[in-house]
């Protein structure tokens, strides 16, 4: 492990037995876990890289005991790690050996389906896909998708603003979440928002989604439901070269059309997957763009047209459009694969998730193949082509040595390249412990200082999720020191009226 | 001491900040000064004028993002994007017409620091959900960025959202970047005449709960239609229910014949063209029947926001219990209602909190009179532990108290 976590608290491992004891009163039953042999599934997340063992696991089944385990352990101190169902790939449940890891599993109940307000209120512990499956008889469903959407639990998505496939056309989970019900590091209870539009203050839910866990526990989460398309068509294309595929994506876009979900793959990405999938992807090109239009029948054969022809003008060697259900889910079934495909063809393999301007694309793959061919890994490039989020998956084997920190520093400069280009470091996966010490090359430390001031509103002691999205860790008294200017500012200088 | 500042640049922002800062004066933030007359009378001591941070920076129609510093007009913006065939989708709404004011003012700052949407609300989010990125200089005079310029991003805390609708409590905002979409190519609106409020709102949810995408829904009784300047839909004389939809022309059609089809149980249909569904829309958007006339008497305003099918359930709360006149035009398929009341002592706060507090929502007073709204709240009160939270919030921004204080709570 490359990072460094929070120094433990040795005075609370000391007390560790008194801890236990003190949560076993709060979480009666099977709600806290001690032994080392049953605490082990929860040592890591999707990011397998990094393994750690909590100091206790808490399983609590209401909101009152959260409140009571939070308010126990803001008074002693203690740190605490969220984790829904454990599938961030940045690490964002990784535990602390000297935290609670506080596990939101048992809040797995939908609590109400309101379809005349289109809104379901679920706990977090609920799956993603759950959500649309309780609601799709009356054809509704919930629109973010990400893939780890069989396991993915919403309160996990609130915590990382989850995306997915569709995200460019019906938004991330901070667009389609109304209200939540969340504690705060002290205990506290609070409401916000509701199964109405806005916030009648600070849109704390807005901060709240992509909060990574630091800010509160949300103990119930009011999703937004959409009214499924009438019907849904895909085209597959294939290209010659990235620049001409990303040439058909803009012009796509620029003809007013914003496909219902737009994915591109390079030649490494389709191999894999073709080999593994058998979807039909043709095998002679360099680029395979997947573009879905969905909405009304009619709708969809008037822009499916017109993206053919676009197609056919950005020099698209082949174009297939779906003739039936069966094919475009086929034409799916690839690239929703594309990840253990290419984890057949690699004995480990590395996902990377940084966003750039889509028109820099052919620049960053080019860079790219440079960093592969200098650090002497593979990668394969799935990408969401709409809103330009990159999914680079390098190819590695964590058993020759040296080679997971070679991938590491490969990640890190792909990541570095997104920024440089004028695009961010993560898209959806999160910052995690993964990309934490890379938040200065995007953020300054006035920008910085300014979050994690933000972090002190709402958990002054710094005991919730810490070690993790920061790279340095600030005491809040420190952070709320004012510097005052008194006699040195420029004042005059402005212009006055 | 009074006066205004008017900075040329960001630095010149920050250095007024940091003068605010170690004199221990409040700053009133102003962009066109559009939104003045809205929040509670905030006591400053000097006006911070930032209508010279203006002009586009950068703005790539393929990318669907702009660029702009935090003072360039609404309207620049607008018909920049709309030569590119491109639009702000939350639909911005303009307050000037209620509040007094000249229509088609204001800053893309102001639209941001108010949250601004309009009745494409309902599916396409309001001014929150299209901000990705800014530079701004908290209360502390310290400038900071957060975001990005690409349309997909989750690294570090999304601080957008929070500077988004916190009226400038929280920091000053000098340049920002906001997510531009396609313009739908056309436009149809569904007219259902002569429906009682809650039939409407039955209608609305309906119409919501079908795949016709519908991109406005809206109730008007028929003293509010009638002061709609849209002709066609003024002069039926009736109580109007607006269904829109928005789309390539093929698509639009086939939605009207379905869409009629399922709305043909609840009485009369007419449907008007782009045009007509247009100006419609713009006045539903600006609450124009309630838009205050030339001089003329501007009764208390208010915006509530509740769950849609609950709005017509909280306008007869009001009207059972109000000893004076009530009149409404709901948007957001019911979920948005624009209240005007007859003047009374208190604005008729109590009247409108109460109902809220019955049907869940929240309620802002958006026009009365300056010791009317230094008198009672304007934006809905908070619950104990999320008021301690929100002035946690505003404390970690603005320790002393510079940014526009007391704009939306008192001490906050």
């Amino acid at each position: 492990m490359s990072v460094v976590m929070p120094q433990p608290d040795e005075a609370v491992l000391a007390r560790r037995d008194r801890i236990v004891t003190a949560l076993s009163a709060i979480v009666p039953g099977e709600g806290v876990i001690a032994a080392e042999r049953e605490m082990r599934p929860y040592e890591t997340d999707g990011l397998t890289a990094y393994r750690q063992l909590p100091m206790v696991v808490v399983l609590p089944a209401t909101t009152e005991q959260v409140s009571r385990v939070l308010a126990f352990c803001h008074t002693e101190g203690i740190k605490v790690v969220p984790r829904g169902a454990g599938t961030s790939l940045s690490g964002g449940a990784l535990p602390l050996v000297d935290g609670v890891l506080l596990g939101m599993a048992k809040f797995n109940r939908i609590r109400e389906i309101d379809y005349d307000n289109r809104v379901a209120v679920v706990e977090p512990g609920v799956t993603n896909l759950a959500v649309t499956q309780a609601v799709e008889q009356a054809g509704f469903y919930y629109a973010p998708d990400p893939s780890s959407q069989i396991a993915c639990t919403i309160g996990g998505n609130v915590a990382e603003n989850s995306g997915g496939v569709h995200c460019l056309k019906y938004g991330m989970t901070t667009n389609n979440v109304l209200g939540c019900e969340m504690v705060l590091m002290t205990g506290e209870i609070v409401r916000v928002g509701g199964k109405h539009l806005d916030a009648g203050g600070y849109d704390l839910l807005g901060i709240i989604a992509g909060s990574e866990g630091l800010l509160g526990v949300v103990t119930e989460v009011t999703v937004r439901l959409l009214k499924k398309p009438e019907c849904a068509r895909a085209v597959l294309v294939g290209f010659s070269s990235s620049e001409d595929a990303g040439e058909c994506v803009s012009k796509i876009i620029g003809a007013g059309i914003i496909p219902g979900g737009m994915e591109m793959m390079d030649r490494p990405a389709i191999h894999a997957v073709e080999e593994f999938v058998h979807a039909g992807y043709p095998l002679d090109v360099e680029a395979l763009l997947i573009v879905e239009l969905d909405g009304p029948q009619a709708e969809v054969d008037h822009l499916i047209a017109r993206v053919e022809t676009i197609a056919k003008s950005c020099r698209a060697m082949t174009c297939r459009v779906s003739a039936s259900e069966d094919e475009r889910l086929l034409f799916w079934a690839g690239r929703k694969a594309a990840f253990p495909a290419v984890g057949r063809i690699s004995p480990d393999y590395y996902c990377m998730d940084g966003t750039i301007p889509r028109a820099r694309l052919p620049q960053v793959l080019k860079r790219m193949r440079e960093l592969s061919e200098q650090y002497g890994l593979a990668v394969a490039n799935v990408f969401h082509a709409g809103d330009g989020n990159l999914h680079p998956l390098i190819l590695y084997d964590a058993n020759k040595p040296g080679e997971l920190e070679r991938t590491e520093a490969f990640g890190a400069d792909i990541l570095k390249l997104c920024v440089e280009v004028g695009g961010v470091l993560t898209g959806e996966h999160g910052v995690g412990v993964e990309k934490r010490d890379l938040m200065p090359v995007m953020f300054s430390e006035a920008d910085l200082a300014q979050q994690q001031r933000l972090k002190c509103a709402f958990d002054d002691k710094g005991l919730l999720n810490p070690g993790k999205v920061f790279p340095t860790l600030h005491r809040c008294a420190e952070l709320g020191r004012l510097h005052v200017h008194a006699g040195k500012v420029a004042f005059p200088n402005i212009p006055r009226f | 001491m009074s006066g205004t500042l008017k900075p040329r640049d960001a630095k010149d922002v920050e250095a007024a900040v940091q003068w605010a800062v170690a004199e221990g004066k409040a700053l009133e933030l102003v962009g066109q000064g559009s939104k003045r007359a809205l929040g509670r009378p905030a006591q400053t001591d000097m006006t911070l004028d930032l209508s010279r941070l203006s002009g586009v920076t950068l703005y790539e129609p393929e990318e669907l993002v702009l660029s702009a510093k935090a003072g360039t007009p609404l309207a620049e913006i607008e018909a920049l994007v709309a030569a590119k065939g491109q639009q702000l989708a939350f639909e911005p709404m303009d307050y000037e017409p209620i509040l007094g004011g000249a229509a088609g003012r204001g800053t893309i700052g102001g639209a941001l620091a108010a949250n601004l949407s309009g009745p494409r609300r309902i599916k396409a989010g309001a001014a929150r959900d299209h901000f990705l990125g800014m530079t701004a200089v908290s209360g502390r005079g310290e400038t900071f960025k957060s975001g990005g310029r690409v349309v997909k991003n989750v690294t570090g805390y999304d601080l957008c959202k929070l500077i988004a609708g916190s009226w400038g409590t929280l920091a000053a905002m000098t340049e920002v970047t906001i997510k531009t979409l396609p313009r739908p190519e056309t436009e149809k609106t569904l007219l259902i005449h002569r429906l009682e409020p809650a039939r409407a709102v039955e209608a609305m949810t309906a119409a919501m709960g079908s795949s016709c995408d519908v991109s406005g829904a809206a109730h008007l009784p028929a003293a509010v239609a009638a002061r709609l300047p849209v002709g066609g839909v003024a002069r039926a004389g009736t109580a109007v229910t607006a269904l829109r939809l928005e789309g390539v022309a093929p698509s639009v059609e086939h939605r009207r014949l379905t869409l009629q089809a399922l709305m043909q149980p609840y009485g009369e249909l007419t449907s008007v063209g782009e045009v007509v569904s247009r100006a419609l829309w713009r006045a539903v958007r600006d609450a124009i029947p309630f838009a205050a006339g030339p001089g003329g008497a501007q009764p208390p305003l208010w915006r509530i926001s509740t769950a849609p099918t609950r709005g017509a359930e909280l306008t007869a709360l009001v009207a059972r219990r109000s000893p004076a006149q009530a009149q409404m035009l709901y948007d957001w398929a019911g979920g948005l209602i624009w209240l005007a009341l007859d003047p009374c002592d208190d604005g008729g706060a109590a009247l409108v909190r109460g109902a809220v507090a019955a049907t869940g929502g929240h309620a802002t007073l958006i026009r009365a009179p300056a010791a009317l709204r230094a008198a009672v709240d304007v934006f809905e009160p908070q619950a104990a532990a999320v008021a301690a939270l929100t002035k946690r919030v505003k404390d970690n921004f603005d320790p002393k108290g510079v940014l526009n204080p007391g704009r939306m709570w008192a001490g906050v």
